[in-house]
């Protein structure tokens, strides 16, 4: 192991799943990602192709071009730039083309914020890509990894966003393990795409469908998620065969079986859950933690079940729905319809780059407990919000 | 403190930011040395160095220290001079 | 678990040291985290940057608001900034300045120490760039450190002449602040 920082660990990630092509545009918090990859691929230890753009428009659409053409290919993004990705992400999708990508999360102008939340990929959520969130550096770099096996395997063939935290785990400095060459090109053999782009046997990809058949290429596109269901639980068991780190197939559970009280939140909020669970547990308080580490495809069987014991539970989202909730929340509800009876709370929180502390989970845990005695449940409470500068 | 619908500011906050203290050298401006060019005020990033009767001076409530001043004087008529704290 | 806190403008390096701080630990045999609060980054901006060590793998993210030990680069800064702010009754604020503890009339009953730093730096470095000589001091002030793993940090990070200044910087510091080996 080894102290370096989290945008390092992921493009040492990327570096030894051998991609040919890598675009992308700087953009905080992801800079420091791209530009390591950049001076990796000018040093000769990545043999790839890094193509500079001018957009981040240009990235996906340059990553577009060369996965159809068969190659590995990757980018990086956040925010505005993931935002101005968003009409080719849906082309990536319905193109079929496993393209890996770190989606470092930062909330969205306007007020201008650099800082970290989730808005940006949960607007992306409905572009047909799997998108997985990380709860530390090495679960981000990790699972880039895992992403390429998931996006390149026969039956799915989506992109994957591995969703990381802007600042809080790019730029956290913290011991991370790094892989062995051999045992990387052990785990994910080679790229082997259906179909080539190639100038001399011409192809048209993500040709025009009408009425008749537009339908059925969405359905195979839900079908290829039910598909990466599965396969993101064999492929995190597999990667924990191989390199003996886990972190959960589509959920992780941490203290959840006998509690009475479940947090369920994505990203790099986990860890913090994870000690105030500790301390709440310490004091008597059965409280646990499911962690939700892919939103798409969501893990609607998975949470249920594990969701059927307790009494209540609150939904963390670092974004919102404007004019409803937080968007997980209104995921978890309706996974949960006509299947449980548990109290329900939805809390807004870490906006923005918002500090959530052990204390803030404290605090909406006790809510929790009050509104189980009271019945009395408010919905979308915005967390710490400042009264006074309203 | 009220916060603004759609976050519009006034203007003036630049004044009201005082970045003088972020400084480590301060530059001094020799007037003998200074033969009025003003290079060095077109240099300025921050935009604090003006004219005086043909002489320049900058304005140390905002002057970071950068030096770029100094470099750039033909005639050697700005010092870098660390901030006693 | 020890939180430290280090506060001071950007382009002084508070980031590499609390980077440095944490590499140093993990050669301790301890498991550490660091991690900056970014503003808008601007040379002279205020900024702070943490760092966490313990004996325990560390999953807690939060910012710290009650240090353990402060480290402020920039002696201007306390006039701007809280810069004891949450500490420990037990804790320790190191402060980069000339001046003696006293006269920095500091809102804290904590101890404070103080160590030249700046011309430690601009002697030996000819800058006055001072986040390794403040890691020096911080090893010789507290004992949380060993000063032979702040100069493997040091040496990671800065190749060359470059690496033997700041590693010399840090060993006057950790000298002059009373450290043993």
């Amino acid at each position: 192991m080894k102290v370096i920082e989290g945008s390092y660990a992921v493009a040492e990630a990327v570096r030894v799943c051998k991609p040919h092509v890598i675009s992308a545009y700087p953009i905080t918090p992801q800079t420091h990602i791209v530009e390591t990859l950049s001076q990796m691929v000018a040093d000769g230890a990545i043999k790839a192709e890094y193509v500079r753009v001018e957009s981040e428009f240009s990235a996906i659409s340059v990553c577009i071009g060369a996965s159809a053409a068969g190659t590995r290919t990757y980018t990086a993004t956040t925010s505005q730039g993931l935002a101005l990705m968003h009409e080719a992400l849906f082309n990536a999708a319905g193109m079929r083309l496993p393209i890996v990508m770190t989606a470092v999360n930062r909330s969205l102008s306007a007020p201008l914020s650099i800082w970290n939340d989730q808005q940006d990929t949960i607007s992306q959520r409905d572009t047909g890509w799997i998108q997985l969130h990380a709860e530390n550096a090495q679960e981000a770099s990790d699972t880039i990894i895992q992403a390429y096996k998931i996006a390149e395997y026969r039956s799915i063939l989506l992109p994957v966003m591995v969703c990381m935290d802007g600042y809080i785990l790019t730029h956290v400095y913290e011991p991370v393990e790094l892989w062995e060459q051999k045992k990387v090109d052990a785990f994910l053999p080679e790229f082997d795409p259906v179909h080539v782009l190639d100038p001399k046997k011409p192809k048209t990809f993500g040709a025009f469908a009408d009425p008749s058949l537009y339908t059925e290429f969405r359905y195979m596109v839900q079908e290829a998620m039910e598909v990466a269901k599965k396969k993101i639980v064999d492929i995190a068991n597999e990667f924990r065969d191989e390199f003996g780190r886990y972190y959960g197939g589509l959920i992780d559970e941490y203290r959840a079986k006998d509690a009475e009280t479940l947090i369920l939140a994505m990203g790099s909020v986990i860890g913090t859950i994870k000690d105030a669970i500790d301390e709440m547990r310490a004091d008597g308080i059965p409280v646990g933690l499911l962690k939700i580490r892919a939103y798409r495809p969501f893990p609607v069987d998975t949470i249920r079940d594990a969701v059927a014991g307790a009494k209540a539970i609150i939904v963390l989202d670092k974004n919102i729905s404007m004019g409803y909730e937080g968007a997980l929340f209104t995921d978890v509800k309706s996974a949960l319809y006509g299947k449980s009876g548990v109290t329900a709370l939805g809390f807004i929180l870490g906006l923005g780059g918002r500090d959530i502390t052990k204390q803030t989970i404290k605090d909406m845990v006790a809510k929790a407990l009050e509104a189980m005695k009271s019945g009395k449940v408010q919905e979308c409470e915005f967390v710490d919000l400042r009264k006074e500068v309203l | 403190m009220k916060l603004s619908v759609g976050a519009v500011a006034e203007p003036g906050s630049t004044r009201a930011n005082k970045t003088g203290t972020w400084r480590t050298f301060r530059p001094v401006f020799n007037a003998d040395l200074c033969v009025g060019c003003g290079i060095c005020s077109q240099f300025c990033p921050e935009g604090i160095i003006h004219e005086k009767n043909d002489k320049y001076a900058t304005d140390y409530d905002y002057c970071k220290g950068c030096g770029i001043c100094a470099a750039e004087c033909p005639k050697g008529a700005i010092k870098m001079v660390l901030e006693v704290k | 678990m020890k939180e430290i806190r280090i506060h001071g403008r950007g382009g002084q390096g508070s980031v590499t040291a609390a980077e440095l701080l944490a590499v140093a630990a993990f050669e301790d045999g301890k498991y550490s985290q660091a991690f900056p609060s970014f503003g808008v980054e601007r040379r002279g901006a205020p900024v702070t940057a943490f760092v966490r060590i313990g004996d325990q793998s560390i999953q807690l993210r939060s910012q710290i608001s009650k240090p353990d030990y402060v480290i402020v680069q920039d002696p201007t800064l306390i006039s701007v900034v809280d810069v004891a702010s949450g500490i420990k009754p037990d804790g320790m604020v190191l402060v980069n300045t000339e001046k003696d503890a006293k006269s920095l009339n500091l809102s804290t009953r904590v101890k404070v120490r103080t160590v030249d730093a700046t011309k430690i730096a601009l002697d030996i470095l000819g800058r006055p760039i001072v986040n390794t000589t403040l890691l020096g001091a911080f090893a010789g002030a507290t004992g949380l450190i060993r000063m032979t793993s702040i100069e493997k940090a040091i040496r990671e990070r800065f190749a060359g002449e470059l690496g033997d200044k700041n590693v010399k910087a840090a060993k006057k510091a950790f000298d002059i602040t009373g450290g043993k080996e």
